[in-house]
């Protein structure tokens, strides 16, 4: 191997430290947050898109209570069951299109061809890009949360708030390759990938109880909402908010979430490694649509 | 370390691109190498494979067989270790549009391994030397003229201080005064920091300008490579060489002129 030992350029790393590696990420996060204050008025339009789309579904619950279909503390459970839809649901769609927007928009930019070739390994740059979405997402909806609520009278005096943030914070790690694996599909293919992305986000809706329980669904349709990590964390932060579940009665939905973490964060980083390498044989990776 | 590894070494390097039912053969048996703290200029007409080239030097397109070497760092094999050494500037200026020119280069800065301090003052004093005042650093990139964008982009791509600098048409649609601008910079640049500097264009005027060596690109294959005087000896006839304009030149050895668009995939 060469040393650039007679060049007054530093030899070239083989790996980069952990530091290094931290301050690669944070570039994303940092240019994310830069493009994020620029975009205002698009997350005025997304904020006001959350709120109206909170407000119009946790609305159908109170129109049932009104025409006494639902009464006392069904009614209320009604409510909150919603709710917390339309919350996590606003929390979810944030992370996966600021994750899977991740070739889109520097396509967009024109930028894809300087961020790629730049000596950033993958790593860092998905889970710098995923950061940003979760930091993104909780933002956007706590902002939703506040404007909303004031809106229903709603009881959660049984809920467990610790539990709740980490039952977020697993789920939001089991979603994190959900987004890198749709964010594939742009580099596989340039001219339909976006739209491939937001087919795989309204499967993701339909199949994993956002507006109502899995048990609903047909049964292959409820076979195929095990597949999806959105599914245990509606399900396990419904139980924490609306029935105060402890962290050892959801222990089993945070395993599952944790597996799905484990299991689809590592694979969707290869799978992202290999859709590149096969956009750079094809020619792919600078074609637009 | 053997001084005599060249900074870039294209070896037998062929690619062929099939979009839908067509076969374009991009790039047929490239070969040249490019010795260390040299300028080397590539000059082809549109679509003579330039563009494919500099992608695969720069590790965006992957040849289809050859071999890439910088600084004896395999493009393929050793990619993290050849990107640390390569940056690029485009014709297309490519930036975020919607931020600033700082903030640009910022994040570009750090993904090269700069910290946002060192990134933040280096860039400042780049783009300060391009000719860019506080208020047009400070400027969103889309407020900013092509001829501004472009000089953002050369400091985008001197920030890091790059062993191999591929410049793949840098002056393009600028104007003179520009030009000279950008031509001026990247020869300080080039001398202060003993860089090696690959140059695409079909300006011949700024490859004479610029260039220690150039070689002629026209479909996909090098037909002639030397130094500016010893391709217009090579079509001489006992001509004066300073009497031979290099655009002659060009089209006596290629039966092209370097004006003529060729069929094209991404040139």
């Amino acid at each position: 191997m060469t040393e650039l030992t007679d060049l007054r350029f530093p030899a070239p790393a083989r790996r980069f430290p952990v530091g290094r590696q931290l301050n690669l990420g944070w570039a994303f996060v940092e240019r994310q947050t830069n493009l994020w204050k620029r975009h205002w008025a698009w997350e005025i339009v997304w904020l006001v898109y959350g709120v109206v789309n909170t407000l119009a579904i946790t609305f159908i619950a109170k129109q049932l209570v009104a025409d006494g279909v639902v009464k006392g503390r069904q009614a209320s459970d009604l409510i909150l069951f919603l709710l917390i839809g339309t919350l996590v649901w606003a929390y979810l769609s944030a992370v996966l299109d600021d994750i899977s927007l991740v070739v889109t928009w520097e396509r967009w930019e024109g930028t894809i061809e300087h961020t790629l070739m730049a000596p950033v390994p993958r790593v860092p740059h998905l889970v710098g890009t995923a950061v940003f979405g979760v930091l993104h997402g909780i933002v956007r909806t706590v902002l939703i949360m506040a404007i909303a609520l004031p809106f229903f009278a709603i009881d959660v005096s049984h809920a467990s708030w610790a539990t709740a943030v980490i039952v977020i914070a697993v789920g939001s790690l089991s979603l994190i390759g959900l987004g890198i694996l749709t964010g594939v599909l742009p580099l596989l293919y340039p001219e339909r990938g976006e739209q491939l992305s937001f087919m795989v986000q309204a499967v993701v809706l339909l199949i994993s109880g956002v507006y109502y329980s899995v048990d609903t669904l047909p049964s292959w349709l409820r076979a195929a909402s095990h597949l999806s990590p959105a599914t245990y964390l509606l399900r396990a932060l419904r139980h924490v908010l609306m029935r105060g579940a402890t962290l050892g009665d959801e222990a089993g939905d945070i395993a599952i979430m944790a597996a799905f973490a484990a299991a689809l964060i590592p694979s969707s980083i290869v799978v992202f490694c290999a859709a590149e390498r096969w956009a750079k044989k094809t020619g792919r990776l600078k074609r637009q649509g | 370390m053997r001084n005599s590894t060249p900074a870039l070494l294209v070896r037998d390097v062929s690619k062929t691109f099939t979009p839908g039912r067509r076969r374009i053969r991009a790039l047929d048996d490239v070969s040249f190498e490019v010795a260390r703290g040299s300028i080397f200029g590539l000059i082809g007409a549109n679509g003579s494979g330039k563009s494919t080239l500099i992608r695969i030097l720069s590790s965006l397109v992957l040849a289809d067989r050859g071999e890439v070497r910088v600084f004896g760092y395999d493009i393929d094999r050793d990619s993290l270790e050849a990107r640390q050494l390569i940056n690029r500037v485009s014709a297309d200026p490519s930036f975020f549009r919607q931020i600033t020119a700082l903030e640009n280069l910022l994040f570009f800065g750090r993904v090269y391994g700069l910290d946002g301090r060192t990134a933040r003052n280096r860039s400042a004093a780049i783009l300060s030397r391009l000719g860019l005042e506080a208020d047009q650093q400070r400027a969103m990139v889309k407020e900013l003229s092509r001829g501004q964008q472009q000089k953002i982009a050369v400091a985008r791509a001197f920030l890091t201080s790059p062993a191999l600098m591929l410049l793949d048409e840098p002056t393009t649609g600028l104007d003179p005064r520009s030009k000279r601008e950008v031509q001026r910079f990247i020869r300080e640049v080039q001398r202060e920091h003993d860089a090696t500097i690959l140059l695409t264009t079909h300006d011949m005027a700024e490859a004479e300008a610029l260039c220690d060596r150039v070689a002629f690109l026209v479909g996909g294959r090098i037909v002639a490579e030397g130094t500016p005087n010893e391709l217009r000896g090579a079509v001489a006839n006992g001509r004066p060489l300073d009497a031979i304009d290099m655009e002659d030149v060009f089209m006596a050895l290629t039966g092209t002129s370097v004006d003529d668009d060729e069929d094209t995939f991404d040139d």
